[in-house]
């Protein structure tokens, strides 16, 4: 378009700051010459990951759906310790047994968290917004990964807090729970709900696809455990590749053997970290439409 | 009031160099090149599937091109230092959350850029979008409702380029009037601007410069008034059969409708065949939209038939 000019020929503008008005040389215009464009905000500063971490922090839980999956997941975890405490009435139980019950209806809720973290926006078209404001793509799923494990693990610290809570009123009610916290308990049952939201977002940006991705998850154990009834040398590898199986060290960390260690990493690369990367390919290489 | 266009400094702002997207077999944009200015409005015009949006996300680094490159002010798009902050973007309308509000659509988009967040509430009067309205979800917006969302995003980070896909689709005609008001004084105050459009009279009413594509490849490009000299010439008179006659006869086309001669004669060697056959004239005009509208359907129509 440059061979054709826009007006007749018309004074060029000198703006040497660029933040002072324009002025044109030879005629004197009456109407308003606004200042230039770009000079109402204070010069550019680099998007920060912290701030790319930050909205999309903010992202996960800022709809009703998103809100919604928290709720219901604290909402299904209050009434699964409540019903635990109320229909087992055998020896005594410490808030941690409690919290530990959650731990399995988690291995399913928490994925589903990560994987609408991760693909939320290619149903919505909303990558097309994300991408135009930080074409870096790795920084917008490392920041993803981050904020998800946080949401995690902010749901997790709060269905802790709920262990206590609900504990507390069963004692106001007559019962008898104990306040005791093992430590390394604690650690690896939050080691293994993080690891579930991981490869929930993993399994998200790997099939960019919700309903595909949440089965994907809900199938690999099962596909494990029916390989394993076919096939002798699938058995053998079960341990070194289901997650279900190689995080069961993490229940009981002082008693771990290396061996053990060895099987949850191979696991956590095979199950969480391959796809992680595979789906990290297909975000930063792909036609964002 | 008119006021002549300033010629701005900086050199292209928006800059395509033999830009081409292939989908295997599929040649989705043709080896694209052209350039917009500051200063410059320029619309990117062509029917639905020509190619205006493929080029558009390899403009903004969506999609990479198969050969050929896009710049902005003589970078990569993905270069760019914080790029909202240089180019304002708006690409689908819809592409918008439908859970989240106006406003926190803007409030995001403010975090991310890192600006004022009280720059959501300029943004939301500069677009004409009420309180109310941005805190009802985007689920409930009308299409033009979108569009001006979009534009508020657009225009968050204070940008010099704004690049914006088919922003007219869905406004009323007022709707359409308050944006060309918009983007002539953005342009007016040295920024640039493409946007893309399938209908033409949504261009012609904003834009000032045209390039026309067609099945991914340009067919026309230049200032407005440049494509408008090509319109034809309407007339009429108490004899239009011997009109016709004359005008053919001295090797000018002309097609008889119900509303007059179309020809492509101008009107001086029209009236001067009249004169010189005694005929009189009712009516003799350059038929300006008549004639864009022409051009543009058959720059467009060999193309689509031949696709269709």
């Amino acid at each position: 378009m440059s061979t054709v000019p826009t007006a007749p020929p018309s004074p060029t503008l000198k703006s040497s700051t660029n933040t002072e008005r324009a002025v044109m040389t030879t005629q004197p215009t009456t109407t308003d010459i606004r200042p230039r464009v770009g000079q109402a905000l204070p010069a550019r500063q680099p998007v920060s990951f912290l701030r790319t971490v930050h909205v999309e922090l903010r992202k996960m839980v800022d709809t009703l759906a998103g809100r919604w999956l928290i709720i219901v997941t604290l909402l299904i975890a209050a009434l699964i310790m409540g019903a635990f405490l109320w229909f087992e009435s055998g020896p005594t139980h410490n808030t941690l047994d409690l919290f530990s019950i959650v731990v399995l209806p988690f291995g399913i809720l928490l994925p589903v968290i990560g994987v609408m973290a991760a693909t939320a926006e290619w149903s919505q078209r909303a990558g097309l917004v994300t991408f135009t404001l930080e074409p870096r793509r790795w920084r917008v799923i490392a920041a993803r990964v981050l904020a998800g494990s946080l949401l995690g693990l902010v749901v997790v610290a709060m269905s802790f807090v709920l262990a206590y809570v609900i504990g507390g009123a069963a004692n106001l009610l007559g019962g008898s729970v104990s306040y005791g916290v093992d430590g390394w308990l604690l650690f690896g049952l939050l080691v293994m709900l993080l690891l579930t939201v991981v490869q929930g977002i993993a399994f998200g940006f790997l099939f960019l696809n919700t309903p595909a991705a949440i089965v994907a998850i809900l199938a690999l154990p099962m596909i494990w455990q029916i390989g394993g009834q076919l096939s002798r040398r699938v058995m053998d590898l079960v341990p070194w590749l289901d997650l279900n199986v190689a995080t069961q060290l993490l229940e009981s960390i002082p008693e771990a053997t290396g061996r053990q260690w060895a099987q949850l990493g191979t696991a956590v690369a095979v199950g969480i970290l391959l796809p992680l990367a595979i789906g990290s390919w297909r975000v930063i290489r792909g036609e964002v439409k | 009031m008119w006021q002549a266009p300033v010629r701005w400094e900086g050199g292209d702002m928006i800059t395509t160099e033999h830009l081409t997207k292939r989908y295997g077999t599929f040649t989705a944009v043709d080896d694209i090149s052209f350039t917009v200015e500051p200063g410059q409005v320029v619309g990117f015009l062509g029917p639905n599937g020509a190619g205006k949006s493929t080029a558009m996300r390899m403009m903004t680094g969506l999609t990479v091109p198969t050969s050929g490159r896009a710049l902005i002010g003589g970078q990569p798009y993905s270069r760019l230092v914080n790029p909202a902050r240089q180019v304002g973007t708006m690409l689908d309308a819809s592409a918008q959350h439908p859970g989240r509000t106006g406003l926190e659509t803007l409030t995001l988009a403010a975090l991310q850029l890192g600006v004022p967040r009280s720059r959501v509430g300029e943004m939301l009067d500069l677009v004409g979008l009420s309180e109310s309205e941005a805190k009802r979800r985007v689920r409930n917006y009308s299409l033009g409702m979108r569009q001006r969302l979009g534009l508020a995003a657009a225009f968050m980070g204070d940008p010099e380029v704004l690049i914006l896909d088919e922003p007219v689709n869905g406004l009323d005609p007022q709707g359409i009037h308050w944006m060309r008001g918009l983007l002539r004084d953005f342009a007016r105050r040295g920024g640039t601007v493409l946007l893309s459009s399938h209908l033409l009279h949504e261009v012609e009413a904003i834009a000032d410069e045209l390039v026309v594509i067609s099945q991914g490849r340009i067919i026309a490009q230049g200032a407005l008034d440049e494509l408008l000299a090509t319109s034809t010439t309407i007339v009429r008179s108490l004899d239009d059969h011997s009109l016709a006659t004359a005008l053919r006869a001295d090797g000018h086309h002309v097609d008889a409708t119900a509303g007059g001669l179309h020809s492509d004669a101008d009107a001086e060697v029209i009236g001067r065949i009249a004169l010189a056959n005694g005929i009189v004239l009712l009516e003799l005009r350059r038929d300006e939209r008549g004639g864009l509208e022409d051009l543009f359907l058959s720059l467009t129509a060999d193309t689509d038939r031949a696709a269709a």
